[in-house]
């Protein structure tokens, strides 16, 4: 194979190239569905992108719209509310990276310390489940439990002698809280896959030498499976910090009241209230386009960071 | 592997440390699995017991005065049927598609001499981090007059770019090259090859596209909000939003009903714990089956990013 690329690379390109794809035809025609949606779904919205930019309306469409400028964009910074979303998404995403990112690890560890191989498959089978559990259900189910009227979370505040009557959905000061802890509740188990795959990859001998030494399976732990898994946490970290912007829609949607939107409006979920149901589509856009810009500028400084550290890079 | 070795030569001789140690772990592990099936256990023993008692707090944790009137009212109500219909022709035919869409790009990127493989490449990668945002493609979802089709709900996803790239890494590591060689030797066509050879080893990685893609098109409900005008064309998920979100009466409860409005009201709460169990069964008892593959498959996503 190489002898081959090396013997191309020495002829002259233009002929030797387009036989190369003449004899790889049949790949181009695997790939060509998949290129033909991606062009149509994805790049021509990132080309009507430009509507931020201009006024939209139906008839002129995407390029025909008159061009107004940044004028969608100073409304939004202009509108009182636009602090309190931008506040409302990097402190959710943040909060919410702090509190879940340890925890898959912690359980990895526990996990990974099971000898009995059955046994740890079905606690990984249990662990596994809450993520393949939809978001609108968690959010049902929240809304049971958090319910003033006999919801779990009160029934079991009022057994030890709390006021059990809080309706904690439309509380504003508690959706960060609902929100963070149901993530953790659904994706942890999830979150630990990455570990104990790597932790499956550690060196049994490492172990053998270890016990032979007479360390214990607390030293053990701390020595060998920690250090294993420095690597992978810290790119995994780098990671998340990276889509900080991009806090999940679905649940702060489902869990939005009217009451609590001083902690549970964020960029996403105004984006939508204005484009889907407003209509106003040129000012959605700008938002979002706001929002991505702010994600892609994370992104490439934490892809920086990344190399420098690791030499490792997800672009 | 490792585990059967630990077993071997430590099993039996736990120093005190070391056993004080290991009962720390399991109280630990007890309290987390609680803590993440308890609420699922809840549920269900909810679902089959009298609404009254459930707000009462008499089932923590057996179901009291049994009853199956929530599944029965549950499979009575339209709004959930049609649902369920939906889900599942929606479900299907949309993991068909976007699984063939992923193995075939894979496995033709999979090529390494394939040219301007890498500009197809970042050509996919770019749309994982940038987009045109809801409204756009919402514009050209509509444009292209898919509204109210189930297309609209396949369609745009497009190729799920991280699964290629998994499905891709798995190609390229786990099938011997020398293996296309011989079919090549033996006159096989490319395609030939890849239905042949290819299709039948990579059934691991197939799997595992299956059942994140399954999941992905059964719990979708956003999609179909923005693209389905019509109710008939709800799937499941939009049909419990409004029992459970919106906690209302559907036409159904409130048609059957000669209770009034307390009638109405008990029956809302009874339907709602069954309409979650209903609602989520399908997919907890698919993912057991493949959860072997599910290790693997992250591995392959993490090498190559």
């Amino acid at each position: 194979m190489r002898k081959e690329e090396r013997a191309a690379a020495l002829k002259p390109p233009g002929k030797n190239l387009g036989k190369r794809i003449i004899k790889h035809w049949e790949f181009y025609l695997l790939l060509l569905p998949g290129i033909v949606l991606t062009v149509i779904y994805k790049y021509i919205p990132m080309y009507g992108v430009q509507i931020a930019f201009r006024d939209y309306n139906a008839v002129d469409g995407f390029w025909g719209s008159a061009w107004v400028g940044l004028k969608w964009f100073e409304k939004f910074f202009t509108n009182y509310r636009s602090f309190r979303m931008i506040k409302n998404t990097v402190l959710l995403s943040l909060y919410s990276l702090l509190w879940s990112f340890p925890i898959p690890i912690f359980m990895a560890l526990l996990v990974n310390q099971v000898r009995h191989k059955k046994f740890q498959r079905t606690v990984q089978t249990i662990l596994y489940a809450p993520h393949f559990i939809s978001v609108m259900i968690l959010c049902g189910m929240l809304r049971i439990f958090l319910s003033p009227y006999g919801g779990l979370i009160n029934a079991v505040i009022s057994l030890f002698g709390g006021n059990g009557n809080v309706n904690y959905i439309d509380q504003a000061s508690s959706f960060r809280t609902i929100y963070i802890s149901s993530g953790i509740w659904q994706d942890a188990g999830w979150g630990m896959i990455i570990y104990l795959a790597t932790l499956a990859g550690v060196d049994a001998s490492l172990h053998e030498a270890a016990k032979v030494d007479g360390a214990s399976a607390w030293q053990r732990m701390i020595h060998i499976d920690i250090p294993a898994l420095i690597p992978i946490i810290v790119i995994q970290l780098i990671m998340s910090f990276g889509s900080l912007m991009s806090v999940g829609f679905d649940k702060a949607f489902l869990l939005q009241t009217d009451l609590n939107k001083e902690a549970s409006e964020i960029i996403a979920t105004y984006v939508y209230d204005q484009g889907m149901l407003k209509a106003m589509y040129s000012f959605s856009t700008a938002v979002g386009l706001f929002n991505t810009a702010v994600n892609l500028v994370l992104l490439t400084c934490v892809n920086k960071i990344c190399k420098k550290l690791s030499n490792v890079s997800f672009i | 592997m490792k585990n059967k070795k630990i077993k071997k030569t430590g099993g039996a001789v736990l120093s005190s440390s070391d056993r004080f140690f290991e009962i720390i772990t399991y109280a630990f592990l007890l309290l987390i699995v609680i803590i993440v099936a308890y609420p699922l256990y809840y549920v269900l023993i909810a679902s089959l017991s009298d609404p009254y008692d459930v707000y009462a707090g008499k089932t923590f944790f057996l179901p009291s005065q049994f009853t199956l009137e929530g599944y029965k009212r549950v499979f009575q109500e339209s709004a959930i049927a049609v649902g369920y219909i939906n889900s599942i022709y929606y479900t299907v035919l949309g993991t068909a598609v976007s699984v063939a869409l992923i193995i075939t790009s894979a496995y033709a990127l999979s090529k390494k001499n394939l040219p301007f493989r890498k500009v197809i490449m970042i050509f996919y990668v770019i749309t994982m981090y940038f987009g045109g945002g809801l409204i756009p493609t919402y514009l050209v979802v509509s444009k292209t007059g898919l509204m109210n089709s189930v297309w609209a709900l396949i369609l745009p996803g497009g190729v799920a770019v991280y699964n290629v790239i998994v499905a891709r890494t798995f190609f390229e590591n786990s099938i011997p090259e020398d293996l296309y060689e011989a079919a090549q030797i033996d006159g096989s066509s490319n395609i030939g090859t890849f239905i042949r050879i290819a299709l039948p080893l990579a059934k691991p990685i197939i799997a595992v596209m299956v059942i994140f893609t399954m999941v992905g098109y059964w719990n979708d409900w956003f999609t179909a909000l923005i693209y389905m005008g019509e109710k008939s064309k709800y799937p499941l998920q939009l049909a419990l939003r409004q029992i459970l979100i919106q906690s209302q009466a559907t036409a159904t409860m409130i048609g059957n009903m000669d209770g009034g409005y307390a009638e109405a009201n008990r029956v809302t709460e009874l339907i709602k714990f069954a309409s979650i169990v209903v609602g989520s069964v399908p997919m907890l008892i698919a993912y057991p089956f493949v959860q072997k593959y599910f290790e693997k498959g992250f591995m392959a996503g993490a090498v190559k990013g």
